[in-house]
């Protein structure tokens, strides 16, 4: 058991997502960082779909009730076992009693704690992903939660620590493939131009960006579009003009118009964006 | 060599590189195409969203795009054969769930019924009769889970959305909207108008399927005693 001490503004419980529920009107959901979820599991040798616990803004404190394999990955916050800092990406060993602070991290967003055996709640819908959209999955930590640790896998750790760049701090560049609905703006490439900074109203769901420099987006078809299924990463242009980013927890239909869509490999990237980060988008294919 | 492209891509548009959202020329073949895709389940293909005239294919990574585009166009080509043979497309490709409808018991006591038959211009029992005269098809899950849109080949009882949204609507209310008829699953806010209510839990994560309604299943109301 891993004792929950104190959390901050938000940690959940999260693994690889549920998919396969479209039909029932259920999201994916998951960690909105993949890559970092997965190098935590690899750290302390569990199949690295195991429940781990996202951390935004290094806002937690563990307590070990036995001995513990550990890892924290993704956003750089600064690990500190019974007062001593250790290794950011790092196999750490925690002893009964001891406990774990994760400070602020001086860049990146979201954190991912990963305890050999996998955090061992009971999934629901095949998943232990909290869906803060949908309120599915277990709920979000509080102090004083005992979480359920499962049996240590049988593959031992192989490294001891992953020498990772941390999220970037400086201008965020992602690439995103125009479409479905680019056709629906009168010049959709300025989407590219233009320069967007993540804006505060940020969450599991989406982030919200604002233009701060370069041509708006000017929609073509004025139209309501039909509610069509919204992919993860899609980049969605209410009449406002402020486009969101859908991340994990994002609503899995939409009416606005999807101008461009992330890429797969660079959802991570955005999902670690701080508020106030300048983000440009590179044109794929 | 790049083999030649098939006519139906250009119903296929990327959306980003690991979705496809599929738009048939015909709107009313968005629902069956989810369906056939959901049988024939192509290798790669993650999950399927069908909404109210496209399909979003989720795909388990950008390498499968190639192949769930192929196997897309062959599934509207053959679609197309069933059209100029004459048969319904959407009458004869199996749905998804049960065969039977999923009956709903509903006590027509909603808040909006009065407002909604004269809307309609007719009577509050000709309301229900018309809701319960019918089997209903969810075309769709979306809002929330399990929240399915239910459509009809009877479309009298299209009415608008209430003007302002209710803040809060119970569970197991049923509902109408832009020709649509739905069951609350949950609480939530909504605008749409309440025509009664059902004792049927619509929605239960520790049940399987969690949903009584999902995308394709058919729905028939009547009269709770």
């Amino acid at each position: 058991m891993m004792l929950v001490e104190w959390v901050g503004p938000l940690a959940t419980i999260q693994d690889l997502g549920r998919p396969g529920w479209f039909d029932s009107g259920v999201g994916v959901s998951g960690a909105a960082d993949r890559a970092s979820l997965r190098l935590a599991n690899r750290l302390v040798g569990n199949p690295e779909d195991a429940a781990v616990i996202e951390v935004l803004l290094g806002g937690l404190m563990l307590r070990a009730e036995r001995h513990h394999t550990v890892a924290v990955a993704g956003a750089p916050a600064q690990a500190v076992l019974d007062g001593i800092p250790v290794g950011h990406a790092s196999v750490l060993e925690m002893e009964e009693g001891q406990t774990l602070r994760l400070g602020f991290a001086a860049n990146g967003l979201r954190s991912y704690v990963a305890v050999r055996g996998g955090i061992d709640v009971a999934p629901v819908l095949g998943s232990r992903s909290r869906d803060t959209l949908s309120g599915i999955g277990p709920e979000p930590l509080r102090a004083g939660d005992r979480l359920p640790i499962g049996p240590v896998p049988r593959q031992l750790p192989l490294v001891d620590v992953a020498p990772v760049d941390g999220p970037p701090d400086g201008v965020l560049t992602v690439r995103a493939l125009l479409g479905p609905r680019d056709d629906w703006f009168e010049d959709a490439t300025a989407l590219f131009a233009a320069e967007w900074a993540v804006s505060p109203d940020t969450d599991r769901v989406g982030a919200r960006i604002d233009r701060v420099g370069g041509p708006a987006l000017r929609r073509r078809i004025t139209g309501e579009l039909r509610t069509e299924g919204m992919a993860l990463g899609s980049i969605q242009v209410p009449p406002s003009g402020q486009p969101v980013i859908f991340l994990a927890d994002h609503p899995i239909t939409g009416g606005y118009p999807v101008i461009a869509v992330v890429l797969d490999a660079d959802v991570d990237a955005v999902a670690q964006a701080r508020p106030g980060q300048r983000l440009r988008f590179r044109r794929a294919g | 060599m790049r083999e030649p492209k098939s006519p139906w891509q250009r119903y296929i548009r990327a959306a980003g590189d690991r979705a496809l959202l599929v738009t048939p020329d015909e709107p009313a073949r968005a629902a069956g195409l989810a369906d056939a895709l959901r049988v024939s389940a192509p290798k790669g293909v993650e999950d399927v969203l069908p909404a109210a005239e496209t399909v979003l294919v989720t795909l388990n990574s950008p390498d499968d795009a190639e192949s769930v585009r192929r196997e897309i166009c062959a599934l509207l080509e053959s679609f197309q054969h069933e059209v100029d043979s004459g048969d319904v497309s959407r009458g004869t490709l199996p749905h998804n769930g049960s065969p039977e409808p999923l009956v709903v018991p509903v006590r027509y006591d909603g808040a909006d019924l009065a407002d909604v038959a004269e809307l309609l211009d007719m009577t509050e029992d000709e309301v229900i009769a018309a809701h319960t005269g019918t089997v209903w098809r969810c075309a769709f899950v979306g809002f929330a889970p399990g929240f399915g849109y239910l459509e009809s080949p009877d479309g009298r009882l299209t009415v608008p959305r209430r003007d302002t949204a209710r803040t809060s609507i119970p569970a197991g209310a049923v509902a109408l909207a832009g020709g649509f008829s739905a069951v609350y699953p949950r609480s939530t806010p909504g605008g749409w108008q309440l025509i009664g209510r059902t004792d049927l839990t619509m929605w239960d994560v520790d049940r399987d399927p969690p949903a009584l309604i999902r995308a394709g299943g058919l729905v028939r109301f009547e009269v709770a005693r």
